[in-house]
């Protein structure tokens, strides 16, 4: 399957394809939405990947395709880029192809491919950690349907066994994923850890309520009632000092 | 505080300058009051150490009366009314000072003698005066001369930092390897297609090789440009660029730094289309309105995405070029409305 948003750099993997008749073009897909999509329906075995593509990268449609266990893909990237290489291999993709390149290059990297699928199979990604900047946007696939949540449409997020649960306007998205990894991906300046299983966006909290208890809740602008843990409350008040009013 | 003062160099300096003068001195009172070598040293060396300093009080009315025709006549009689006054003091310090020496029996008749020297010695006082404020004048150009240097540097830094900025801009080795992909994508099958993007890429790398080495080109010769880039890139992009223009022909001969629009296009076509899953409409618009000049870059933007990084890197620069060109006479305001960035670019028409 080959995915790029841009035509011509399709027709150029299509025609190095020519030299492997045993090679069959099951899709291609000019975006990471169709890509996700495509590969649910069609199980490719090796996938042809652009890295930048409007709205959905190459990363991003990697993460959401790669928790479907069965039939994992062999990931080729082709990019223009080398900056997501180290990225890219994390990811455990097979090879990454930089544009332009030619027949011999590309024999190699699909050799590397089927090296990969004849030894039973590609392992799973690594999580994907912080890409060096905060996340803007965390995708979320529920069945079929991609969603973009931008970070701060996030209320809060809730740790459940190894998924978490994104809570945004009212919906909620599951995700596998570990809590931890996707504070450590998220803007620290926004999220913060007010218990073990649960990361807050401040600018959703409306106040913290004490209990004759000793316990704290923080009661977001939904109404929405959250346990806050005392290392939790301590961090809190560390991030709204820290913040400016 | 005068920068004799906060310089201690400078000052002993001019106080060496003043030895012969004071020698001088000492000569004009042996020949015209008759006085004694020994008379004439012991009034002119503290006369002369005494005028020097007073004599940097020049300083500031050359600072309050800086060289200006138009001023000229106000200027003249109070540097004259100025020497007058010093003068008089230096003539009335040196008799009150052959007063006290007449004390002693060796410079009894000091103070007759001194009388006679009185006129010499005031002109002499009038010219001593007039020099020091000449030199405290070239002091002051020198300075200035300096201060401009400095700031023409300052200046030149900023346009090669511009330059560079803009080097790299055009050396964007992804909008060079992307484009030499879909070239090898034509080859085999569209061999023609192929030809004609070879020619459009050399014909765009051509052109910003030659305008680097100018320091302005017209509107028009950039707009081609830009032409070109385009060109380039609706070979990779397909249907998803579209580009309208409307170009007013009366602004196209404003001289503008090479390769200043540039940056936005560039902008314009990887956050304006290739972040977008349909593409869009890129508008160059040009337009004259008097003696100003507008240009404007559009291009359609999801009004909830924020910019992403790196997009700011190439407005900042045309904002600093433009800032360094044109001072205040030149604005460039970007901002998002309607679902479109657009960069507008506002400059006087003249040279």
């Amino acid at each position: 399957m080959l995915v790029d948003d841009e035509a011509l750099a399709r027709s150029l993997v299509r025609q190095l394809l020519a030299a492997h008749p045993d090679i069959r073009v099951l899709a291609e897909c000019a975006n990471g939405f169709e890509a996700v999509r495509a590969v649910a329906e069609t199980k490719p075995d090796i996938l042809f990947l652009d890295v930048q593509m409007p709205q959905l990268d190459g990363l991003e449609v990697l993460e959401l395709i790669d928790r479907d266990a069965a039939g994992r893909p062999a990931v080729i990237f082709v990019t223009a880029y080398d900056q997501y290489a180290l990225k890219a291999f994390d990811a455990n993709a097979v090879d990454y192809l930089l544009k332009p390149f030619d027949q011999a290059r590309f024999d190699r990297a699909l050799e590397r491919a089927r090296t990969r699928l004849a030894a039973g199979g590609v392992p799973p990604a690594l999580a994907l950690g912080p890409r060096g900047a905060p996340l803007t946007r965390v995708v979320v696939k529920d069945g079929v349907t991609v969603t973009v949540l931008p970070v701060e449409k996030i209320d809060y997020v809730k740790a459940e066994d190894d998924y978490v649960l994104l809570f945004s306007g009212g919906r909620n998205h599951i995700k596998k994923q570990t809590l931890a990894s996707l504070e450590d991906a998220l803007p620290k300046e926004r999220f913060v850890r007010i218990h073990r299983s649960y990361l807050l966006n401040v600018d959703r909290l409306l106040r913290v309520e004490g209990s004759a208890t000793g316990a704290f809740k923080a009661v977001l602008i939904d109404e929405a009632r959250l346990p806050v843990s005392r290392a939790g409350a301590q961090r809190l008040r560390a991030l709204l000092g820290a913040r400016p009013r | 505080m005068h920068p004799f003062f906060t310089q201690s160099g400078r000052l002993g300096v001019y106080l060496l300058g003043w030895i012969p003068l004071t020698a001088i001195l000492g000569g004009l009172l042996m020949l015209a009051g008759g006085l004694s070598l020994l008379e004439a040293a012991a009034l002119a060396a503290p006369l002369g150490l005494l005028y020097a300093f007073l004599c940097l009080s020049s300083w500031y009315l050359c600072r309050a009366f800086p060289v200006d025709s138009a001023r000229l006549l106000a200027t003249a009689s109070a540097l004259a009314v100025a020497s007058l006054v010093a003068a008089s003091l230096w003539l009335l310090s040196g008799t009150t000072l052959a007063w006290g020496l007449a004390l002693l029996p060796v410079f009894e008749t000091l103070p007759d003698r001194l009388a006679h020297a009185g006129p010499v010695v005031f002109l002499l006082g009038v010219l001593l005066y007039l020099l020091v404020l000449a030199m405290h004048y070239v002091l002051e150009a020198a300075e200035a001369a300096r201060a401009q240097e400095r700031r023409a540097a300052e200046l030149r830094t900023l346009a090669k930092e511009a330059e560079l900025q803009a080097l790299r801009e055009r050396l964007n080795p992804h909008f060079l390897f992307n484009s030499l992909n879909s070239i090898a994508a034509l080859v085999a099958g569209r061999p023609e297609e192929a030809r004609s993007m070879c020619a459009l890429l050399s014909d765009f790398l051509r052109t910003t090789l030659g305008m680097s080495e100018r320091s302005s080109i017209s509107l028009r010769e950039e707009l081609a440009l830009a032409h070109r880039y385009l060109a380039v890139e609706r070979v990779r992009f397909g249907d998803r660029l579209t580009v309208t223009e409307d170009l007013d022909e009366s602004a196209s001969d404003v001289a503008v730094p090479p390769l200043l629009l540039q940056p936005l296009v560039e902008n314009a076509v990887k956050h304006g289309i290739g972040a977008r899953l349909e593409g869009g409409i890129l508008t160059l618009v040009t337009k004259r309105r008097g003696d100003r000049i507008s240009i404007v870059v559009e291009n359609p933007a999801d009004a909830g995405s924020e910019r992403p990084a790196g997009a700011g890197i190439g407005l900042a620069n045309v904002k600093r070029r433009v800032a360094a060109c044109w001072g205040d006479a030149g604005h460039v305001g970007a901002g998002l409305s309607n679902g479109r960035f657009r960069v507008e670019i506002d400059l006087p028409a003249g040279p």
